[in-house]
């Protein structure tokens, strides 16, 4: 790569930040673990600029990466699956509180709630700009299982706010946000 | 007359109208969630990177 294609990386490089800022925190929750990945990920599409072609879709490309890391990260935390329950009980706790929250809280624990590749999927396409197609090649996956995905992930994310709401009309939330997660797990299995 | 349903016997939820405002509300604050992060400043230490990057390959030259 000659210099002038190297300073044009990095622009673009530097211009991607926020965003992958915005897909690091989808996936983690927590805005501390999400800077650390992605500034991970930056320097992996750093050391790998020789291997990324100029004029093809560095968005996507690094988005890429940041999730590999992702992914080799969680594999390696035995951690995981105990973040995910207590995500699932803040969310209890917060919506029990009665000076209801913001809503967008409310959403990103919900989003917290889904299984990660439904959350991903549709954090891609209906926030990140993705079409079907690139979500797909993100996640390494069929361009068909992406979109079931994301209409997976609407209908659970509906039903999770929704649920929040017959809460406050005087239902017990604990029955209802069970069955939720059972059927987002259940939703989740390979089929 | 008095052959068609009411629209008002139906439960609430059942309207697809409804639902696809519901849906759609709900892309809007995604995009929300999300933009609201992209918004935000980009900490020093992501610039650190590419600096000490760049300090590193012009030191090998």
């Amino acid at each position: 790569m000659d210099q002038g294609s190297e300073a044009q990386f990095k622009r673009e490089l530097v211009a991607l930040i926020p965003h992958l800022r915005a897909f690091a925190r989808t996936l983690c929750g927590d805005a501390a673990a999400a800077d650390d990945l992605a500034q991970d990920a930056v320097m992996k599409a750093w050391d790998a600029r020789a291997s990324y072609q100029m004029g093809t879709n560095m968005k996507a490309w690094t988005f890429m990466i940041l999730r590999n890391q992702f992914y080799s990260e969680k594999r390696r935390s035995w951690r995981q699956t105990q973040l995910d329950q207590e995500a699932a009980e803040r969310t209890l706790v917060a919506i029990d509180d009665p000076s209801a929250p913001l809503a967008l809280d409310e959403l990103r624990q919900a989003l917290g709630m889904l299984p990660s590749e439904q959350r991903e999927a549709l954090i891609l396409v209906g926030a990140g700009g993705f079409a079907y197609e690139e979500a797909a090649e993100i996640c390494g996956c069929a361009v068909g299982t992406v979109k079931s995905r994301v209409s997976r992930a609407r209908r659970a994310l509906q039903a999770i706010l929704e649920q929040g709401d017959y809460r406050r009309d005087g239902l017990p939330a604990s029955d209802a946000m069970r069955s939720i997660l059972s059927d987002a797990e259940r939703l989740s299995q390979p089929r | 007359m008095g052959l068609m349903a009411k629209d008002t016997d139906k439960p609430k939820g059942a309207n697809p109208e409804e639902a696809r405002l519901r849906q759609q509300a709900l892309g809007v604050k995604l995009r929300q969630l999300f933009d609201d992060v992209v918004n935000e400043p980009v900490p020093d230490e992501f610039l650190d990177i590419l600096r000490k990057h760049d300090a590193r390959s012009s030191g090998q030259d």
